[in-house]
Protein backbone atom coordinates (compact mmCIF):
# COMPACT_ATOMS: atom_id res chain seq x y z
CA UNK A 1 0.00 0.00 0.00
CA UNK A 2 1.55 3.65 -0.70
CA UNK A 3 0.21 5.62 2.26
CA UNK A 4 -0.84 3.45 5.86
CA UNK A 5 -2.67 5.12 8.24
CA UNK A 6 -5.24 6.74 6.29
CA UNK A 7 -8.66 7.67 8.04
CA UNK A 8 -11.58 4.32 7.31
CA UNK A 9 -15.11 5.21 6.81
CA UNK A 10 -17.44 3.70 9.00
CA UNK A 11 -17.12 -0.20 8.98
CA UNK A 12 -19.90 -2.38 8.49
CA UNK A 13 -20.28 -3.23 12.61
CA UNK A 14 -21.93 0.25 12.94
CA UNK A 15 -24.73 -0.44 9.99
CA UNK A 16 -28.07 -1.17 10.59
CA UNK A 17 -29.21 -4.45 8.85
CA UNK A 18 -31.09 -3.58 5.66
CA UNK A 19 -32.71 -5.15 2.42
CA UNK A 20 -29.57 -3.52 0.10
CA UNK A 21 -26.65 -4.53 2.45
CA UNK A 22 -28.79 -8.69 2.87
CA UNK A 23 -29.24 -9.04 -0.76
CA UNK A 24 -25.70 -7.98 -1.82
CA UNK A 25 -24.42 -10.30 0.59
CA UNK A 26 -25.96 -13.07 -0.45
CA UNK A 27 -25.72 -12.18 -4.10
CA UNK A 28 -21.47 -12.93 -3.12
CA UNK A 29 -22.74 -15.98 -0.73
CA UNK A 30 -24.66 -17.62 -3.79
CA UNK A 31 -21.72 -16.88 -5.98
CA UNK A 32 -19.20 -18.94 -3.96
CA UNK A 33 -22.06 -21.13 -3.34
CA UNK A 34 -22.78 -22.45 -7.49
CA UNK A 35 -19.21 -22.16 -7.98
CA UNK A 36 -18.34 -25.03 -5.88
CA UNK A 37 -22.04 -26.77 -7.05
CA UNK A 38 -20.50 -26.70 -10.65
CA UNK A 39 -17.95 -29.47 -9.31
CA UNK A 40 -21.18 -31.48 -8.69
CA UNK A 41 -21.81 -30.51 -12.32
CA UNK A 42 -18.46 -31.79 -13.30
CA UNK A 43 -18.49 -35.11 -11.51
CA UNK A 44 -22.27 -35.48 -12.93
CA UNK A 45 -20.99 -35.51 -16.78
CA UNK A 46 -17.75 -37.33 -16.30
CA UNK A 47 -20.09 -40.03 -14.55
CA UNK A 48 -22.22 -40.15 -18.09
CA UNK A 49 -19.18 -40.51 -19.87
CA UNK A 50 -17.54 -42.99 -17.34
CA UNK A 51 -20.77 -45.58 -18.20
CA UNK A 52 -23.48 -46.75 -16.99
CA UNK A 53 -21.86 -48.12 -13.51
CA UNK A 54 -20.08 -44.57 -12.96
CA UNK A 55 -24.26 -43.20 -13.37
CA UNK A 56 -25.70 -45.05 -11.23
CA UNK A 57 -23.24 -44.19 -8.69
CA UNK A 58 -24.44 -40.51 -9.16
CA UNK A 59 -27.47 -41.06 -9.36
CA UNK A 60 -27.29 -42.73 -6.06
CA UNK A 61 -25.46 -40.03 -4.35
CA UNK A 62 -27.82 -37.62 -6.14
CA UNK A 63 -30.82 -39.04 -5.00
CA UNK A 64 -30.10 -38.90 -2.01
CA UNK A 65 -31.44 -37.22 1.30
CA UNK A 66 -28.44 -35.58 1.02
CA UNK A 67 -27.42 -34.57 -2.20
CA UNK A 68 -30.97 -33.71 -2.39
CA UNK A 69 -30.96 -30.71 -0.16
CA UNK A 70 -27.70 -29.96 -1.84
CA UNK A 71 -29.76 -29.82 -5.06
CA UNK A 72 -32.38 -27.59 -3.48
CA UNK A 73 -29.77 -25.09 -2.02
CA UNK A 74 -27.97 -24.72 -5.18
CA UNK A 75 -31.46 -24.47 -7.22
CA UNK A 76 -32.46 -21.46 -4.85
CA UNK A 77 -28.81 -19.70 -5.17
CA UNK A 78 -29.15 -19.91 -8.90
CA UNK A 79 -32.14 -18.56 -9.01
CA UNK A 80 -31.28 -15.84 -6.31
CA UNK A 81 -28.24 -14.91 -8.26
CA UNK A 82 -30.28 -14.73 -11.55
CA UNK A 83 -32.85 -12.37 -10.16
CA UNK A 84 -30.58 -10.30 -8.53
CA UNK A 85 -28.04 -10.56 -11.34
CA UNK A 86 -30.21 -8.76 -13.59
CA UNK A 87 -31.04 -6.46 -11.03
CA UNK A 88 -28.10 -5.76 -11.30
CA UNK A 89 -27.51 -5.15 -14.99
CA UNK A 90 -30.20 -2.40 -14.80
CA UNK A 91 -27.94 -0.64 -12.08
CA UNK A 92 -25.23 -0.89 -14.34
CA UNK A 93 -27.81 0.56 -17.04
CA UNK A 94 -28.69 3.63 -14.72
CA UNK A 95 -32.17 2.40 -14.14
CA UNK A 96 -33.94 1.04 -11.27
CA UNK A 97 -31.91 3.49 -8.34
CA UNK A 98 -35.20 5.31 -6.87
CA UNK A 99 -35.63 4.16 -3.49
CA UNK A 100 -39.16 2.70 -4.32
CA UNK A 101 -37.89 0.81 -7.23
CA UNK A 102 -34.86 -0.35 -5.40
CA UNK A 103 -36.96 -2.03 -2.86
CA UNK A 104 -39.67 -3.35 -4.63
CA UNK A 105 -37.34 -5.14 -7.17
CA UNK A 106 -35.43 -6.37 -4.04
CA UNK A 107 -38.49 -8.18 -2.77
CA UNK A 108 -39.81 -9.15 -6.05
CA UNK A 109 -35.86 -10.95 -6.14
CA UNK A 110 -36.80 -13.05 -2.96
CA UNK A 111 -40.40 -13.72 -4.08
CA UNK A 112 -39.76 -14.96 -7.65
CA UNK A 113 -36.40 -16.89 -6.40
CA UNK A 114 -38.48 -18.48 -3.91
CA UNK A 115 -41.51 -19.43 -6.30
CA UNK A 116 -39.20 -20.85 -9.06
CA UNK A 117 -37.30 -23.01 -6.62
CA UNK A 118 -40.75 -24.26 -5.02
CA UNK A 119 -41.91 -24.79 -8.86
CA UNK A 120 -39.25 -26.65 -9.49
CA UNK A 121 -38.89 -28.70 -6.46
CA UNK A 122 -42.54 -29.96 -7.27
CA UNK A 123 -41.87 -30.24 -10.94
CA UNK A 124 -39.24 -32.85 -10.07
CA UNK A 125 -41.31 -34.52 -7.59
CA UNK A 126 -44.44 -34.90 -9.43
CA UNK A 127 -42.56 -35.89 -13.00
CA UNK A 128 -40.81 -38.35 -14.00
CA UNK A 129 -40.30 -41.70 -12.58
CA UNK A 130 -38.33 -41.41 -8.73
CA UNK A 131 -34.66 -42.32 -8.89
CA UNK B 1 11.95 4.53 7.10
CA UNK B 2 12.48 4.41 3.49
CA UNK B 3 14.04 6.96 1.49
CA UNK B 4 11.52 6.26 -1.45
CA UNK B 5 9.60 9.05 -2.33
CA UNK B 6 5.85 9.35 -2.70
CA UNK B 7 5.12 9.43 -6.21
CA UNK B 8 7.86 6.47 -6.09
CA UNK B 9 5.97 4.19 -3.74
CA UNK B 10 2.71 4.89 -5.52
CA UNK B 11 4.06 3.90 -8.87
CA UNK B 12 3.38 0.56 -9.87
CA UNK B 13 0.04 0.25 -7.86
CA UNK B 14 -2.50 2.19 -9.18
CA UNK B 15 -4.69 0.73 -12.10
CA UNK B 16 -3.56 -1.84 -14.12
CA UNK B 17 -6.05 -0.60 -16.54
CA UNK B 18 -7.58 -3.72 -16.58
CA UNK B 19 -10.49 -3.06 -14.52
CA UNK B 20 -12.69 -1.87 -17.47
CA UNK B 21 -11.93 -5.02 -19.10
CA UNK B 22 -12.94 -7.15 -16.37
CA UNK B 23 -15.72 -5.30 -15.72
CA UNK B 24 -17.36 -5.48 -19.18
CA UNK B 25 -16.59 -9.72 -19.23
CA UNK B 26 -18.09 -9.92 -15.92
CA UNK B 27 -21.34 -8.21 -17.45
CA UNK B 28 -21.32 -9.77 -20.56
CA UNK B 29 -20.71 -13.71 -19.45
CA UNK B 30 -23.79 -12.44 -17.02
CA UNK B 31 -26.07 -11.77 -19.91
CA UNK B 32 -24.53 -15.26 -21.85
CA UNK B 33 -25.39 -17.18 -18.48
CA UNK B 34 -29.33 -15.85 -18.43
CA UNK B 35 -30.53 -18.21 -21.46
CA UNK B 36 -27.50 -20.77 -20.95
CA UNK B 37 -28.41 -21.07 -16.98
CA UNK B 38 -32.33 -21.33 -17.77
CA UNK B 39 -31.73 -23.78 -20.56
CA UNK B 40 -29.85 -25.75 -17.75
CA UNK B 41 -31.90 -25.50 -15.18
CA UNK B 42 -34.78 -26.77 -17.08
CA UNK B 43 -32.94 -29.44 -18.79
CA UNK B 44 -31.49 -30.53 -14.86
CA UNK B 45 -35.11 -30.33 -13.79
CA UNK B 46 -36.75 -32.86 -16.53
CA UNK B 47 -32.96 -35.19 -16.40
CA UNK B 48 -32.27 -35.01 -12.71
CA UNK B 49 -34.03 -38.02 -11.89
CA UNK B 50 -33.53 -40.11 -15.55
CA UNK B 51 -31.94 -43.07 -16.26
CA UNK B 52 -28.48 -43.85 -17.74
CA UNK B 53 -29.49 -44.31 -21.44
CA UNK B 54 -32.23 -41.38 -21.09
CA UNK B 55 -29.45 -39.30 -19.98
CA UNK B 56 -26.75 -40.74 -22.41
CA UNK B 57 -29.17 -39.94 -25.73
CA UNK B 58 -30.30 -36.60 -24.07
CA UNK B 59 -26.42 -35.95 -24.53
CA UNK B 60 -25.90 -37.44 -27.61
CA UNK B 61 -27.97 -34.43 -29.44
CA UNK B 62 -25.13 -31.68 -30.79
CA UNK B 63 -27.54 -28.82 -30.03
CA UNK B 64 -27.02 -30.46 -26.54
CA UNK B 65 -23.31 -30.87 -26.62
CA UNK B 66 -23.00 -27.13 -27.85
CA UNK B 67 -25.21 -25.45 -25.43
CA UNK B 68 -23.04 -27.37 -22.38
CA UNK B 69 -19.59 -26.41 -24.23
CA UNK B 70 -20.96 -22.76 -24.44
CA UNK B 71 -22.54 -23.27 -20.70
CA UNK B 72 -19.65 -24.86 -19.06
CA UNK B 73 -16.97 -22.14 -20.88
CA UNK B 74 -18.89 -19.01 -19.95
CA UNK B 75 -19.95 -20.06 -16.56
CA UNK B 76 -16.16 -20.53 -15.43
CA UNK B 77 -15.15 -18.05 -17.03
CA UNK B 78 -17.92 -15.64 -14.72
CA UNK B 79 -17.19 -17.36 -11.99
CA UNK B 80 -13.39 -16.83 -12.10
CA UNK B 81 -13.75 -13.12 -12.27
CA UNK B 82 -16.52 -13.06 -9.36
CA UNK B 83 -14.48 -15.59 -7.16
CA UNK B 84 -11.28 -13.30 -7.64
CA UNK B 85 -13.14 -10.02 -6.91
CA UNK B 86 -14.54 -11.70 -3.30
CA UNK B 87 -11.02 -12.91 -2.89
CA UNK B 88 -9.31 -9.56 -3.93
CA UNK B 89 -12.09 -7.48 -1.27
CA UNK B 90 -11.35 -9.84 1.33
CA UNK B 91 -7.52 -11.40 1.61
CA UNK B 92 -5.24 -8.66 1.98
CA UNK B 93 -1.97 -11.00 2.84
CA UNK B 94 -0.28 -10.40 -0.42
CA UNK B 95 1.35 -13.96 -0.69
CA UNK B 96 -1.89 -15.34 0.44
CA UNK B 97 -3.88 -13.43 -1.96
CA UNK B 98 -1.86 -14.55 -5.55
CA UNK B 99 -1.28 -17.93 -4.33
CA UNK B 100 -5.30 -18.31 -4.04
CA UNK B 101 -6.28 -16.46 -7.33
CA UNK B 102 -3.63 -18.63 -8.90
CA UNK B 103 -5.32 -21.55 -7.48
CA UNK B 104 -8.91 -20.65 -8.03
CA UNK B 105 -7.51 -19.87 -11.84
CA UNK B 106 -6.30 -23.02 -11.62
CA UNK B 107 -9.39 -25.09 -10.33
CA UNK B 108 -11.44 -23.04 -12.71
CA UNK B 109 -9.73 -23.80 -15.73
CA UNK B 110 -9.29 -27.42 -14.64
CA UNK B 111 -13.05 -28.56 -13.86
CA UNK B 112 -14.00 -26.42 -17.58
CA UNK B 113 -11.57 -28.81 -19.27
CA UNK B 114 -12.33 -32.10 -17.13
CA UNK B 115 -16.79 -30.71 -17.93
CA UNK B 116 -16.12 -29.73 -21.57
CA UNK B 117 -14.15 -33.42 -22.62
CA UNK B 118 -16.91 -35.20 -20.69
CA UNK B 119 -19.75 -33.49 -22.61
CA UNK B 120 -17.55 -34.40 -26.17
CA UNK B 121 -16.65 -37.39 -24.82
CA UNK B 122 -20.60 -38.63 -24.85
CA UNK B 123 -21.54 -36.57 -27.88
CA UNK B 124 -18.93 -38.21 -29.84
CA UNK B 125 -19.98 -41.74 -28.33
CA UNK B 126 -17.29 -42.70 -26.24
Amino acid sequence: MATDNRPLSPHIGIYRWQISMVMSILHRLTGVWLSLGTVALIYWLIAVAAGPDAYAAAHTLFGSWFGQILMWTWAFSLFYHLCNGIRHLFWDAGQGFEIRTFYISGYGVWIISTVLTVLAILFVYMHGSPP
Amino acid sequence: MSFRTPLGRARGLGSARLGTGHWLAQRITAVALIPLSLWFVMSVMIYMRADYATVSIWLHSPVVSVLLVLLLATLYYHAFLGLQVVIEDYVHDEWLKVSTLMLIKFMCVLLAAAGIFATLRVAFGG
